[in-house]
């Protein structure tokens, strides 16, 4: 089982994200330079937070055309596991791998906080260790979080179940006070319909160790590494 | 030739900073504005071995898969002739 990181020209939490696979849950990991064209060998994908191309022109917009991209979507289409962290959602959203965008904070500021998501999914193999309806404690830091998608879009992501975490408040209630950045639907984070692409905005990378205030992160990447141990043997 | 590039948040999305602006613009006393929506203008500076309509069709591609996102934003293009 192996674990890649991809390092766009701006990403900074790459070394947070490969730190927890290789450190916290033990597992083989690389970064991939994003020029690279292939994915062979990797088993699952992560694209970090930070801000390519210094979000010039829409955040993730450049990244998008990255060549590693083009691997990316490859990779996905053949069942990989592809987790976008922050920017890395955004990323996802602009090269149509998730639907939807990620609009500037309705509050204009950016936003630098823990905050409380639900786990509304499990079905995944990003969420199968959390229980439905869990509450996480997660950290965020952006400025364009604010999901958007048409309303369609909203009634198949709903449909399909692909909403896997919401913004609530500390008992669990998904509230518009809850929500740190405008986003429809209290919308932290979404996957596709193959349930294998899965893109958030709060840091879970960021909360794998109790010296960061929160182990709740931790679960997400050992879900990963448990679905692909288990794949591996069947 | 070169050509000017308007890409513009849709109707049906929030604009924060439009809305910001606006009501920055009724604190300071102008009246009758009723609306302002902010966007991005892009200048683009062609080769003149483009016909018009190869630089329309390329300018069009362009705006839609780069210069805006199309689940959020629209665009128009303005070619004009440099004399």
């Amino acid at each position: 089982m192996k674990f890649g990181v991809v390092v766009f020209p701006g990403s900074n939490c790459d070394h947070d994200a490969y730190h927890v696979v290789s450190k916290v849950i033990g597992q083989p990991v690389d970064f991939i330079w994003h020029q690279a064209t292939s994915l062979e060998g990797y088993d699952a994908v992560i694209l970090p937070g930070g801000f390519s191309y210094g979000d010039y022109l829409r955040a993730g917009a450049i990244a998008r055309f990255s060549p590693i991209m083009q691997a990316v979507k490859s990779f996905a289409a053949a069942g990989g596991l592809v987790l976008g962290i922050c920017n890395g959602f955004q990323i996802l959203c602009e090269s149509g791998l998730l639907p939807g965008a990620l609009l500037p904070n309705r509050t204009m500021k950016f936003v630098c906080q823990f905050v409380h998501v639900r786990v509304e999914a499990t079905d995944t193999p990003f969420t199968h260790l959390y229980e439905r309806g869990q509450i996480l404690s997660l950290p965020i830091a952006h400025g364009e979080g604010n999901y958007y998608c048409d309303p369609e879009t909203l009634n198949r992501l709903r449909r399909e179940n692909r909403i896997l975490l919401r913004y609530c408040d500390e008992r669990g209630r998904v509230t518009d006070r809850a929500n740190p950045n405008g986003s429809l639907d209290n919308i932290a984070g979404i996957c596709n319909r193959q349930r294998n692409v899965f893109g958030l905005m709060p840091h879970p990378e960021r909360a794998a160790e109790e010296v960061l205030g929160s182990t709740d992160g931790r679960v997400l990447f050992h879900s990963m590494a448990m679905a692909l141990a288990e794949l591996a043997q069947d | 030739m070169r050509a000017k590039i308007y890409v513009v948040l849709k109707a049906s999305v929030l604009d924060p900073q439009g809305k910001t602006i606006h009501q920055a613009v009724q604190t300071l006393g102008y009246r009758g504005i009723e609306d302002i929506r902010q966007g991005k203008y892009f200048e683009i500076a062609l080769s003149d071995s483009l016909t018009r309509d190869e630089a329309q069709t390329m300018l069009d591609k362009l705006a839609r898969e780069v210069l805006s996102n199309p689940v959020i934003e629209e665009y128009r293009v303005e070619l004009e002739e440099t004399s």
